[in-house]
């Protein structure tokens, strides 16, 4: 069953597949126009290759072996009852058409009989087993983890993902993946006008694998429990906090894949996408490379002394990253959050209290604890926040005074 | 009759009569009037989750953050959940089991009469304190109706809130099994054995060993979060050695059972309507007895099939994989045996019918969408999607919510005394039908397609049948609120053409022995029953 996902039988699915939906996109376009009228703009946007399309009625097309076999495993599920539904429901109707009272049809008396008893029950059992039989290939398929080629190790935090490059090519590679801070944006404006491919899925920095090599993820989280899922490489796996669980997918094209957290993780579940970018093995050696260079280069020496100006620049960037989603750009929070224009703590000059905020958390972790961020990276945003908006203390914290507290 | 009014009884009764004015429901011991509270609560829950869920529609009618910010989605999500399983779902088949079961078994009253009433009377402090929690600091709870944790620990005190509600909730319902128990065991009528018992109140004493069976456990597992959050301990909390998985398993062993606590007294109800309204016994009793029960078995072995994404071992997925698609072979048996007793019986189209088939064709798509999610690897496509939303509606919709319809139109004129408007009733029935399919349908699709739950914003490929989605929800609302002031309160204000005693010509049941609507005492002394235990002789 899971090599015959490319075998030549296989191809007329893929023409009913392909036949089938031509069909059902008109049956429905009909009725959308008139949502879509309705929701006053017609969005003026295109399928996303590695993602949703618009208006899609079925899985994703699958760039994996896995998602492959699981839209086959949909496809037969659907078909088969879909024959038993049309079959089972015939009867009904025909009963109610032609075994109404108005038409005068008088009532029989019959109201058991143990053979067709015995039988709808047998039947039902038997082509259960016949469903079992091909899923449980897929789900032996799925499990086997073993000799991975590449191991990538994805932290949930709240919310964003992080990315280890544990073995193989490329180990040693270490980077947060974050939604794009403009399309947090435009969704806390309504979202009016944009016709984005990728809103909501744009990421800093994306997940990069190489082609045709099988790539095992180990997922785990920090906080809560998130979710590891792209559907197009037919991987979905929770990352829970204490636990390290596994999964693996091996892409068979070049190009982009798209997914987003699916375990409700707090406030912004919603904004915590994950984006894979496939490349050629010598792409992917060219980027390995590049990234290791900038990770050497980027090494921040933690007893470096940085000026005001300097470390303010960093720090309204790790803001933006990390902090802005929250307590928004112009530092005012929003509801419960705490704004940080004109905080206490903030303008405290003990800086102390604020590194402790920001390695430990407050408020039942309300506000969670950023320990994961580098040591300059802390004191550049606490900087940051102590310099900006209506905040003009003049502190200047070091990387050696987090380094100190932690 | 004679045995059905007790003319004796009466006199005697004058001086402990029904107490009048609010006494009467503060202090009803009465299981028609409990049963009517029960019911009202459970449409206000109705109303207030429905409108939770439009807010929730209304946020999704377009991409982008409109109305509420992401914090208060996640908060009507859980409340909509928590609401209507506990608030509205599970309270209205309670007050379907107080007015109907006493009457189907010629039982004067219910077991426990005052427990009764206590197990009503504590329902309303704890929806107070569910509801009200929106106004408490931070919100209300927002880690779904699931309560996932560790992300519990993180919530304000709204969580406890919450927790303390579902423990008071929880007391309730296992009262109210017990003495649904204690009644169907002990106070039957001479000559009705167990296998000559009315479907409803078979489903209802196999849910009532379930609620007893569950809910401790699901009180175990939110008193550990409880615990967790104030005293220390870490349960759940990894950082101290706890297992956040550990909570899922305690909490589906309660959740899967429920589904069927949800959904089995629906099955009751279908098969008296069918029977009723295809003229013609209903079709293999004895086999829907043994599938009723069988489910309820399964029901306990299938409970990690919500937890495939988890990462369970290999054999795990399988063994809940082939568990749960066991369950639809009894599932098929009771769907076959409705079409059968349809098969060549005398059909007519009254309301109770239209909502009775309306549930076996929906549900039924609900039922397969299940069996396709059970099969773990398209699981792994769809789990946590809307194609779980949409899979759930259809059986918790349009099964026991239709069900509940169904039951409505059948049995009004036995609670009112006045038929219901059936040209109302019918137009509610279409209404409801297609409103839900125009919002729940599309569902499918958006799951498909990838597009996640409990998300408050979306890719803008989604954005068509969100819309879609969300103007039918609207119209499945409104059709609510026209069912509420267009069928039933004319019919409690006994506005309408009046019932006789047996409204429907081919109803079967002890029911339709008593006048319409029923008096406030019946079957005060055991009625004498024919053999098949569904007529009163003397």
């Amino acid at each position: 069953m899971f090599k015959a996902v490319c075998s030549p039988e296989d191809k007329n699915i893929e023409a009913i597949k392909v036949m089938k939906n031509n069909l059902l996109q008109k049956l429905t376009s009909g009725v959308l126009f008139l949502a879509a009228w309705a929701s006053t703009a017609a969005w003026a946007v295109n399928d996303l290759p590695g993602g949703p399309g618009v208006r899609q009625l079925n899985l994703q097309p699958g760039a994996t072996k896995i998602a492959q076999e699981q839209g086959w495993l949909h496809w037969f599920m659907l078909i088969i009852c879909t024959v038993i539904f049309v079959a089972v429901f015939g009867v009904m109707f025909y009963s109610i058409w032609k075994h109404r009272k108005s038409v005068g049809h008088k009532s029989a008396s019959f109201h058991e009989s143990v053979k067709v008893e015995i039988a709808w029950t047998v039947i039902p059992f038997v082509i259960v087993i016949l469903m079992a039989l091909p899923a449980t290939k897929a789900v032996v398929a799925q499990k086997d983890t073993s000799n991975a080629d590449l191991t990538i190790k994805a932290t949930g935090y709240q919310w964003k993902w992080g990315y280890d490059y544990i073995k193989g090519q490329g180990e040693g590679i270490a980077f947060i993946s974050t939604l794009d801070n403009a399309h947090r944006e435009m969704s806390n404006n309504g979202a009016k006008g944009v016709d984005i491919d990728n809103y909501l899925l744009k990421v800093d920095n994306p997940l990069v694998v190489p082609v045709n090599k099988k790539v095992r993820i180990i997922t785990t989280a920090n906080d809560v429990i998130h979710a590891f899922a792209v559907p197009s490489l037919g991987v979905k796996q929770d990352a829970i906090p204490g636990f390290v669980r596994d999964t693996w997918f091996r892409a068979e094209a070049v190009g982009d894949y798209y997914g987003q957290c699916q375990e409700l993780c707090g406030k912004e579940h919603a904004y915590m996408p994950i984006h894979v970018k496939v490349l050629s093995a010598a792409d992917y050696s060219a980027w390995v490379e590049t990234e290791q260079k900038k990770m050497a280069a980027k090494m921040d020496d933690p007893s470096k002394v940085w000026t005001l100006a300097d470390i303010s620049k960093r720090g309204e960037k790790v803001y933006a990253a990390n902090c802005s989603a929250c307590h928004q750009p112009n530092g005012k929070g929003a509801g419960p959050i705490k704004p940080l224009d004109g905080a206490a703590v903030v303008l405290d000059a003990d800086k102390n209290k604020q590194i402790k905020v920001l390695l430990n958390g407050q408020n039942n972790l309300a506000m969670p604890s950023w320990k994961q961020l580098s040591d300059t990276d802390i004191a550049a945003v606490i900087t940051y926040t102590k310099n900006n908006w209506s905040n003009k203390t003049g502190q200047l914290v070091q990387p050696a005074d987090v380094k100190a507290a932690r | 009759m004679s045995a059905v009014l007790d003319s004796h009884g009466h006199g005697h009764d004058d001086h402990h009569g029904a107490p009048h004015g609010w006494r009467r429901w503060v202090y009803a011991t009465n299981h028609k009037d409990i049963g009517t509270l029960y019911l009202l609560f459970a449409f206000t829950m109705l109303i207030i989750g429905g409108v939770l869920a439009l807010l929730i529609r209304a946020e999704l009618f377009q991409p982008g953050l409109q109305l509420v910010n992401p914090e208060l989605f996640n908060q009507l999500t859980t409340m909509h959940g928590l609401i209507m399983v506990f608030g509205a779902i599970m309270p209205a088949f309670v007050g379907f089991a107080n007015w109907m079961i006493p009457l189907q078994i010629g039982a004067s009253d219910m077991a426990f009469a005052r427990m009764n009433n206590f197990s009503f009377w504590l329902m309303i402090p704890a929806a107070a304190t569910l509801a009200g929690s929106f106004f408490m600091p931070g919100g209300a709870p927002a880690a779904g109706w699931t309560l996932y944790a560790p992300l519990t620990l993180q919530m304000g005190p709204s969580m406890d809130a919450g927790i303390f509600a579902m423990h008071i909730l929880g007391a309730s319902s296992i009262m109210g099994s017990i003495n649904i128990i204690v009644t169907i065991l002990n106070m039957r009528a001479p000559g009705m054995t167990l296998m000559k018992m009315p479907m409803f109140v078979w489903t209802w004493l196999i849910t009532a060993y379930l609620l007893i069976a569950v809910m401790p456990v699901l009180a175990g597992a939110i008193t550990m979060t409880l615990t967790d959050r104030h005293f220390g301990t870490t349960f759940f909390n990894p950082a101290g050695g706890g297992d956040p998985i550990m909570y899922q398993h305690i909490f589906w062993f309660f959740g899967h059972p429920e589904v069927y606590i949800m959904i089995l007294p629906a099955f009751g109800i279908i098969s008296h309507i069918v029977p009723a309204f295809a003229r013609k016994k209903l079709f293999g009793y004895a086999s829907m007895v043994y599938a009723t029960s069988s489910i309820a078995i399964l029901s306990f072995i299938v409970w990690a099939h919500h937890m495939y994404a988890t990462g369970m071992p290999v054999t795990g997925q399988l063994f809940f994989m082939y568990a749960t698609m066991l369950i639809s072979v009894p599932t098929g048996v009771k769907v076959f045996n409705w079409i059968a007793t349809m098969w060549r019986g005398s059909m007519t189209f009254e309301t109770p019918m239209l909502f009775a088939v309306g549930f076996i064709f929906v549900f039924t798509m609900g039922g397969f969408t299940g069996l396709i999610l059970s099969m773990a690897p398209i699981d792994t496509q769809v789990q946590d999607t809307y194609y779980v939303v949409a899979h759930f509606h259809y059986v918790l919709v349009a099964g026991s919510l239709f069900a509940m319809f169904a039951g409505f139109y059948y049995w009004c004129p036995k609670w009112t005394g006045v038929m219901y408007n059936e040209t109302r009733g019918q137009i509610h029935f279409w209404w409801t039908l297609i409103s839900f399919n125009v919002t729940f349908f599309p569902m499918h699709f958006l799951g498909l397609a990838g597009m996640p739950r409990r998300y408050a914003d979306y890719p803008m490929q989604f954005a068509d049948f969100n819309a879609l989605a969300s103007i039918g929800a609207f119209f499945f609302g409104f059709a609510q609120v026209y069912f509420f002031l267009f069928v039933v309160l004319p019919a409690m204000r006994g506005h309408g053409e009046k019932a006789p005693a047996k409204p429907w010509e081919a109803a079967e049941g002890l029911e339709w022995e008593v006048p319409s609507p029923a008096p406030f005492h019946t079957f005060e002394t055991p009625p004498k029953l024919d053999a098949t235990a569904t007529r009163v002789i003397g």
